[in-house]
């Protein structure tokens, strides 16, 4: 039997690593047995050791009432929210879109407008024009000319025949040697805006770029 | 007070001591956006969490808040955990860091404890002698069946002053190792045995008391038997 070489306050001291195992074996030895002939200390082991296991016990960790309950709603809550900002960000893009996809349809109308009004302003029948104007029709256009203009196509194929004729045939007149006649708001409205879309160029700029959209 | 630290940093150098697989396996799908899985993955630890927040803010209301404060800051940092750390560990980290930050930011008048009727400022913290010697028996554990004890002992760990009381429930009530309880805390791993060694004498004295005032008077001792 190894004799107790050890005081009751040197076990004292290290009775919180005995428990944890944190002596070296020399000192667990001497500490085991001083235990054996020391009551107070075996008590004062005992009794730590008991506290260590109380509290241990996964019993002792109580929660409120309802902890469980709040914890996941609060939980919830914050994920919904993440998820709420992430489908607000989304809810967002689909607006967005959705100006986008107007204001590109606006862009498109417009555009389509703007050539419908270069169109009609070919296509417009030729009402302004004197009905027993003799005028020049050709093959492969269904626009009438004065007779000499430069734009006639298929000269081979000319033939003369009144504007009212022309214009109940279904043709046009052109917009170069009849264009005195084309005056109208209609064509004056299509001149601002191919104006106002170059960019408010001069008159010629304007004749240009309607002249090139009839062509 | 011991030095707050962002516990998000803190690794745990002990890798045999790595999440569970569960815990891992519930993680990689949280970290990959299955946001609704966090709870499942903390619920096996709110008791931890909320007894290290009561631990350091001694109120019911406020160690609840501080508990779910910092699950939700565990879930908005969920990949910044790094596997070589016990994700409890982790857990419970934050919860200390939080509720250390908001009794700094509350400035919580805190409760003379046991620890200053029996200690001058100046005295060395491991100088704290047993004052009962009575001849113990092993309390049963079944004994905590009975709220009443349960009551009791929480009531003697709330005596404690707090550096005491802060060790011994992340050490002996959270099982955290020596070097995650100094870590969390902020102090070093010598001022944890110390402060344990000195929380676990004081509450048997405490719990030695309680013998006395019948705190398990009505145990189910088997007859002929004395409790010690």
């Amino acid at each position: 039997m190894v004799e107790s070489t050890r005081n009751c306050e040197d076990v004292w001291r290290e009775i919180s690593n005995y428990i944890d195992g944190e002596v070296d074996a020399a000192m667990r030895l001497e500490m085991e047995e001083h235990f054996k002939v020391c009551k107070r200390c075996a008590s004062v082991l005992a009794g730590t050791q008991n506290v260590v296991q109380l509290y241990g016990d996964e019993r002792m960790l109580e929660v409120p009432a309802g902890f469980s309950r709040r914890l996941e709603k609060r939980l919830a809550r914050n994920a919904s929210g993440r998820g709420q900002r992430w489908s607000s960000w989304w809810a967002w893009l689909v607006p967005a879109a959705a100006v986008v996809l107007i204001a590109a349809g606006v862009l498109l109308m417009n555009s389509l407008t703007f050539k419908n009004f270069i169109q009609s302003r070919h296509a417009q029948p030729g009402n302004n024009v004197p009905p027993d104007l003799v005028v020049v029709v050709s093959d492969g256009s269904k626009v009438f000319h004065v007779p000499g203009c430069p734009f006639i196509h298929d000269k081979a194929s000319e033939r003369t025949m009144t504007a009212k004729e022309a214009t109940r045939d279904g043709y046009v007149p052109c917009t170069r040697c009849l264009r005195q006649y084309l005056k109208t708001g209609l064509t004056q409205h299509a001149g601002q805006q191919v104006a106002e879309t170059a960019g408010g160029g001069g008159d010629e700029e304007q004749e240009e770029l309607l002249s090139t959209a009839g062509r | 007070m011991p030095k707050v630290r962002m516990a998000l940093n803190i690794t745990v150098k002990n890798p045999e001591q790595t999440g569970s697989v569960r815990d891992a396996d519930l993680i990689a799908k949280v970290q990959s956006g299955q946001h609704e899985l966090f709870y499942e993955l903390v619920q096996p630890y709110e008791r931890r969490v909320y007894a290290a927040a009561l631990a350091i803010l001694r109120n019911e209301e406020d160690a609840e808040d501080a508990a779910q404060e910092a699950m939700l800051k565990a879930f908005a940092n969920i990949r910044k955990f790094r596997a070589e750390a016990r994700f409890s560990t982790w857990l419970i980290q934050i919860t200390v860091n939080e509720a250390l930050m908001r009794r700094r930011r509350e400035r919580t008048v805190v409760m003379e404890g046991i620890d200053d009727r029996h200690s001058g400022p100046g005295e060395a913290e491991s100088d704290y002698a047993p004052r009962d010697f009575a001849d113990w028996r092993e309390i049963p554990s079944e004994a905590l069946e009975r709220k009443e004890v349960r009551q009791r002992l929480a009531e003697a760990l709330a005596t404690l002053d707090e550096k005491y009381r802060q060790v011994f429930v992340l050490r002996d009530m959270e099982h955290l190792n020596i070097q995650e309880t100094a870590e969390a805390l902020g102090i070093t791993v010598a001022s944890v045995k110390t402060r344990l060694l000195r929380a676990r004498l004081m509450l048997r004295d405490l719990l030695a008391a309680g013998w006395k005032q019948g705190w398990f008077s009505r145990l189910p001792f088997e007859k002929g038997t004395k409790p010690w």
